[in-house]
């Protein structure tokens, strides 16, 4: 009995030191791929970055008004969009090459499938991309419209209107990537509709008195104006 | 220009072939004072210019009250009693149509076109929204033109102190200073050119441009400074509008008249880069120091949307301002009096780094126009507060000190716009 005992025990810390013995190697080499893969991420942006600078790509993408739309959508400039872009698809590879040198089946098979669905990421990166941009310009009109108007909390104003607006891309970005369609939609429109639903109430049942002094303002003195525009400015 | 030119225009001008003066009134919905304006210049042109050729020309941005028929029928009955002899020949009438899309440029270049087909050799363009004026102002805008020789002719009203207050914070001080001409009216309702103007001005390739839609007369005046031609000014009388004149916004008033001024001086930096001082132009008429008018300016309002708005939009002018002028700028409005000091060169630096930002396209160009009002409200309560109890006399003697800040400080403005230390 105890020599079975003591048998077993062997026979699996044997299996257990060959398992080790065998995964200890793959996890270092995942380790190296990954840290490797981190510096000559980080050394290809840096020289991407110069490349980029020495040919003056930000003042060539002006022509095209690329930077204009970085610029106006309180986005870095070009050269700067692309070296970080450059960083994260190398390091991004070599963290899959890393994950691979595992050898673990199941894991490869996501991998496998990841590279599947990769063409749909990427539209959902740019469909996110667009998104930010659009979300940054009517948050600043928002904000801009609303200071001009004099009207009552005009960040809260300008960071709904980004916060909707981000808040479809990302819907319609995970929607692309397939992720939970029904589920993201669904929880989407039903905040959506809550935010809108309690907009609604707020304003009906807190501010009635606001609501009838508004009305009343705009179509009862007939847009009687004064303080700045009491004068003709030109 | 085939686009705007219809046969129906171009059958007018033919049979009239040519005039001397033109006088054009560009309408849109104007029903309730086109008889009024289109009498004036009747009169103006029988009593001032009896024998020369002469036309009156109205374009019409599509109106729907009937304003074009009110035009044709428009007729005096009796010169005598404007004291005005019976005219040796008639005015005929032009009519013109343009769509309303187009704006200020639509009916400037559909004048101009006119002008140059004509080979008139002085042009006036006047607006029917002012109750104000007479036929006296035909010749004071035409004389000038067409007996000195100028080329353009930009006016000078009497108006009420605070009337004005864009003009005279922003377009008379940047256009003294950068294009180097003091010109006290450069964005008005009313103007006048030569035909050599005219042809060049039909020249220029702008008119597709949008910011020709609403600020196609500010464009008008400094093309004709940046072109070395010959202007001048003419003090017309007071100023005041038909009652059921339509006010733009401050808004829409900065999107169009700093938005056109910005933009002319992008067309014209060769020219104004070499300007190093500014000159007096030759003035026609007889200035009269009277205010008319009254105003319900709300200062302490108007500070208190400055202070507001500048802290809001922080982030916003932060891309926009150089430092210490967001600091200076955020202190004056963040001071615990109910009023605030926004000095002259606090002032010149904020339109000058506008300026700047707008031409290096910082961001929306319409953006940044709007990020300017707040700024702007700060400096007219400012203003407001300097100037409460000052006469005529001691606001055109700050006027002028404000102008020579701007002078001063043109260096700054070039450092900022063209990158240079």
């Amino acid at each position: 009995m105890g020599d079975l005992l003591f048998k077993s025990l062997t026979e699996t810390m044997s299996r257990l030191s060959d398992m080790v013995a065998s995964f200890l190697p793959r996890l270092i080499a995942m380790a190296i791929i990954i840290i490797a893969g981190a510096i000559v991420a980080w050394i290809l942006k840096v020289v991407v970055r110069r490349i980029l600078r020495l040919i003056k790509f930000d003042q060539l993408s002006e022509t095209t008004g690329f930077t204009r739309l970085l610029t106006q959508s309180a986005l870095p400039s070009p050269a700067d969009l692309l070296a970080r872009f450059v960083f994260w698809v190398a390091w991004f590879a070599f963290l899959l090459l890393g994950l691979n040198a595992l050898g673990i089946e199941a894991l490869n098979n996501e991998i496998g499938r990841f590279f599947d669905v990769l063409p749909q990421i990427f539209v959902a990166i740019l469909i996110l991309f667009v998104g930010v941009v659009i979300a940054n310009f009517f948050g600043r009109a928002t904000l801009l419209g609303a200071v001009n108007a004099n009207a009552p909390s005009p960040r809260l104003l300008s960071s709904m209107v980004r916060f909707v607006i981000i808040a479809l891309a990302v819907t319609m970005a995970l929607e692309r990537i397939g992720l939970g369609q029904g589920v993201v939609l669904m929880a989407f429109s039903i905040a959506f509709g809550a935010v809108m639903f309690g907009l609604a109430l707020a304003f009906g049942l807190g501010g009635r008195d606001a609501a009838r002094r508004l009305l009343e303002k705009r179509f009862l003195e007939d847009k009687k104006k004064d303080d700045d525009e009491g004068i003709s400015q030109l | 220009m085939d686009s705007i030119v219809s046969d129906e225009f171009l059958r007018q001008i033919t049979a009239i072939g040519q005039v001397d003066v033109l006088v054009s009134v560009p309408t849109a919905d104007n029903r309730h004072t086109i008889e009024h304006a289109v009498n004036a210049v009747q009169i103006g042109l029988a009593k001032y210019f009896p024998r020369e050729r002469t036309a009156l020309m109205n374009v019409d941005a599509q109106s729907r009250d009937g304003t074009p028929e009110i035009v044709r029928e428009a007729a005096v009955r009796d010169f005598q009693s404007y004291l005005a002899p019976t005219p040796l020949r008639s005015s005929p009438i032009i009519t013109a149509s343009c769509h309303p899309s187009l704006g200020q440029a639509g009916a400037l270049r559909l004048t101009l076109t006119a002008a140059d087909l004509l080979r008139a050799k002085a042009c006036a363009i006047v607006s029917p929204d002012v109750a104000s004026l007479t036929p006296e102002w035909i010749d004071a805008l035409l004389r000038p033109i067409y007996r000195e020789g100028l080329d353009q002719l930009t006016p000078i009203y009497q108006r009420h102190r605070f009337a004005g207050l864009l003009v005279r914070n922003i377009l008379a001080p940047v256009v003294g200073a950068v294009y180097g001409y003091e010109i006290e009216e450069p964005a008005p309702d009313e103007i006048s050119f030569s035909g050599v103007l005219a042809c060049h001005l039909l020249a220029q390739d702008v008119w597709q441009e949008s910011f020709m839609r609403s600020g196609a007369l500010m464009w008008l005046t400094t093309t004709a400074l940046a072109g070395n031609f010959r202007v001048g000014q003419s003090f017309l009388g007071p100023k005041v509008f038909a009652a059921r004149h339509f006010s733009p916004s401050l808004a829409e008033t900065m999107q169009s008249a700093v938005g056109a001024l910005f933009k002319s001086m992008e067309e014209h930096q060769a020219f104004w880069r070499q300007r190093t001082s500014s000159q007096a132009v030759p003035l026609f008429g007889f200035p009269v120091d009277v205010e008319i008018g009254s105003a319900h300016l709300n200062r302490k309002k108007m500070f208190e949307m400055f202070r507001s708005g500048a802290n809001a939009i922080s982030s916003i002018l932060a891309e926009i301002l150089s430092s210490p002028t967001l600091d200076a700028v955020l202190q004056a409005a963040n001071t615990a009096d109910d009023h605030c000091y926004f000095s002259d060169e606090l002032w010149t630096k904020v339109v000058y780094e506008f300026a700047a930002s707008y031409h290096r396209g910082v961001m929306n160009r319409d953006h940044l126009l709007q990020a300017l009002i707040p700024v702007y409200r700060g400096r007219i309560s400012s203003y407001l507060w300097e100037n409460r109890g000052a006469h005529l006399e001691e606001l055109r003697k700050r006027r002028e000190v404000l102008h020579l800040e701007f002078e001063r400080m043109k260096p700054y403005l070039i450092e900022k716009w063209f990158g240079e230390t």
